[in-house]
């Protein structure tokens, strides 16, 4: 290496940056990250505007379209692919007509209210009560872990499809429509049966961590034990439960098919991508495109959630090479 | 409080911790005190009870597994022995702080320095956010980093050895404490760095009068900075004294093996003396002197209770041994 070929290193102003700056911009330079998380964002506002984009096409999901079915095949579509026309974009379903794009559309608000819902409680009493067994210890551990021992005991499909109708008659009684009763049903067991994972999987993080030195700087500043747990604890668990956020979001829209499937889940005549997935499945021989339709719905969000957790995940790591 | 006596006294401290193995005896009968503005070395080997002493003066022994059973610590005359957790909080970093030996893991890896300097000011709930970074921004200059407002927002890796350690210090002396304990504050660091840390902190001390108790069981560092020294092995305190009157004329054996086992610069040595044999397992300390069985020239009643009595050689002079006296006197068995 000759010396005259050495270029003064360009000063560059290293200005320093907060983690939410920097995970920011780490993002935006992610290209994978910014392509599933424009993704997402279409696909939740898809979902929100649901109605007026079906109006603005002219589809409903919940009218019956008789035109559009061949009474001759038992009412299976007319034309070809689920009968797919200007009129009905995705084809009709089977047996009754409804038009199936209005129906992903609004199976979108049901399916993401109940997944993000669901996500985001389970994450939030999963991550405290993880906390306290696992700070707290003695006591406060034995009892939390013999309580999440007894939830994950819990043959769950079936105490799933035995309190259904208890606990939706009972939500109906407070004064809730049915199917609205059945998507609180789903939150409220998603949540019930999902915190138990969360909870050990922060213990056991939180375990190690509080024998971190910090922690114990943290003690000897004065730090009331509710500033160590959410200030200097909390912050190291980010990773861990970004990871079962973008993992629990699929796993529970296909929950919601199966339950849907098995006839506990979502009901009519509101549509859910569970419930079009568990409907499709006798009609996959005659008319698969009903089959590809929700499930290539489902395909694409998940891998969206998965790329964009992934990327936000690395993104929030300050240990990670600045980007 | 009240203002009463020494800024702090530990008298007869004894800590246990409960093991698989026993009960594990690490500090037995620790005696000092210490006055503002005044800095005392605890030095020791490994195990000797110098960190264990520290964690009970700042009240952050282990609850589950360490008890202490006898002994007292008194700050500003009030027992800090068996004081309620919220009231030792309220101590905790204001009062009494400690600056740990390894900053890299005392330091929280996902929360930005600045913060964490500034935790120190939102802890007491009396200062806004904007003002305790304006705070922590000031402390941080203070301790010499360099650029502090730009460095705020920056995480512990991307600061060098020496840096952290100041940025732990920062934290630790940003409400002034009138007590700070240095657990081997410069054991992770590199030489050059070392004086310019020991250099900070005694420059800290001159400024505001704070009691430094240092740990450490390098024998230079004391030597540079300490006014007294308490020289520990397996939880006692064998000798006690002014740092340069020990330094010439040692009254204990152990200490006498210590310093021998310091290279010279002017001396052309073969090889360098050292203690023969290990400190003893506290799960079972001998009977009587727990230095007896690497002791040069025990006699019969080191090993046998009762423990040697601490004897005063000289004014503010005291060590831990039979023969104190003939050792004082100049009595060396080559070994």
């Amino acid at each position: 290496m000759s010396a005259d070929t050495a270029v003064p290193a360009p000063t560059v102003e290293v200005a320093g940056l907060s983690l939410r700056q920097l995970a920011w911009r780490r993002l935006r330079r992610d290209r994978g990250a910014l392509i599933a998380g424009t993704v997402l964002i279409l696909v939740f506002l898809i979902a929100l505007f649901a109605p007026l984009i079906t109006s603005m096409i002219g589809i409903n999901p919940y009218d019956f379209d008789a035109t559009a079915l061949d009474p001759s095949k038992g009412s299976l579509p007319a034309g070809p692919w689920g009968s797919m026309s200007w009129e009905h974009p995705l084809g009709v379903e089977p047996l009754t007509g409804r038009d199936l794009l209005a129906r992903l559309l609004y199976g979108a608000r049901v399916s993401l209210f109940i997944a993000v819902t669901s996500v985001i409680i389970t994450a939030i009493v999963g991550t405290v009560v993880g906390i306290i067994a696992g700070y707290k210890g003695g006591r406060w551990d034995t009892v939390i872990g013999r309580g999440t021992d007894l939830l994950l005991a819990f043959p769950q499909i079936l105490m799933l499809i035995a309190l259904s109708p208890v606990i939706t008659q009972r939500l109906v009684a407070m004064g809730l429509a049915p199917d609205v009763a059945r998507v609180f049903y789903l939150i409220i067991v998603f949540v019930f049966f999902g915190w138990p994972y969360l909870a050990r999987l922060v213990r056991g993080q939180v375990l190690s961590l509080r024998e971190r030195e910090f922690v114990e700087a943290s003690v000897a500043i004065g730090a009331p034990t509710r500033r160590i747990l959410f200030k200097e604890i909390l912050p190291n668990l980010w990773a861990p439960l970004i990871v079962y956020v973008t993992i629990s979001m699929p796993t529970i829209i296909a929950a919601e098919a199966t339950l849907a499937y098995l006839g506990v889940g979502i009901i009519e005549p509101t549509p859910s991508w569970g419930k079009m997935l568990a409907d499709s499945v006798r009609f996959f021989t005659v008319v698969p495109s009903y089959l590809f339709i929700p499930g290539t719905a489902l395909f694409i969000v998940v891998f969206a959630f998965n790329v964009f957790g992934d990327a936000v995940r690395d993104a929030l790591d300050p240990r990670a090479g600045r980007g | 409080m009240s203002d009463t006596g020494p800024l702090l006294e530990v008298r007869d401290l004894h800590v246990r911790f409960r093991t698989r193995d026993g009960v594990v005896s690490a500090v037995n009968g620790m005696s000092f005190t210490l006055d503002a503005g005044e800095t005392i070395a605890i030095l020791g080997e490994s195990g000797s009870g110098k960190s264990v002493t520290a964690q009970a003066i700042m009240g952050i022994l282990p609850s589950k597994t360490a008890t202490i059973p006898q002994g007292s610590i008194r700050y500003r005359g009030t027992e800090l022995v068996g004081l309620r957790e919220r009231d030792y909080r309220q101590l905790r970093g204001a009062k009494i702080a400690m600056v740990f030996q390894d900053a890299l893991s005392a330091l929280n890896p996902v929360t930005s320095v600045g913060r964490q300097v500034s935790e120190m000011f939102r802890v007491r709930g009396d200062m806004s956010r904007r003002q305790a970074k304006a705070a922590a921004i000031e402390v941080m200059s203070h301790v010499g980093i360099p650029d502090p407002a730009r460095r705020f927002n920056d995480y512990p890796h991307q600061f060098s050895g020496g840096m952290r350690q100041r940025v732990m210090i920062a934290t630790m002396i940003a409400l002034r404490p009138s007590v700070l304990i240095a657990d081997e504050p410069t054991t992770a660091l590199d030489v050059t760095v070392q004086a310019q840390i020991m250099d900070l902190l005694k420059e800290l001390q001159r400024e505001t009068g704070t009691g430094l108790i240092l740990i450490t069981h390098d024998l230079g560092v004391v030597a540079s900075v300490a006014d007294r020294i308490a020289v520990m092995y397996a939880g006692r305190v064998m000798e006690q004294g002014n740092v340069d009157e020990i330094y010439q004329r040692q009254a204990n054996p152990y200490t006498v093996g210590l310093l021998e086992s310091i290279p010279q610069i002017d001396e052309r040595v073969g090889r360098l003396p050292a203690i023969p044999g290990l400190p003893p397992n506290l799960l079972a300390v001998p009977p009587g002197c727990p230095y007896h069985l690497r002791c040069a020239m025990p006699i019969d009643p080191c090993f046998e209770d009762p423990a040697p009595p601490f004897t005063q050689v000289a004014p503010g002079h005291h060590s831990m041994c039979w023969r104190a006296e003939e050792v004082y006197a100049g009595e060396r068995v080559a070994r």
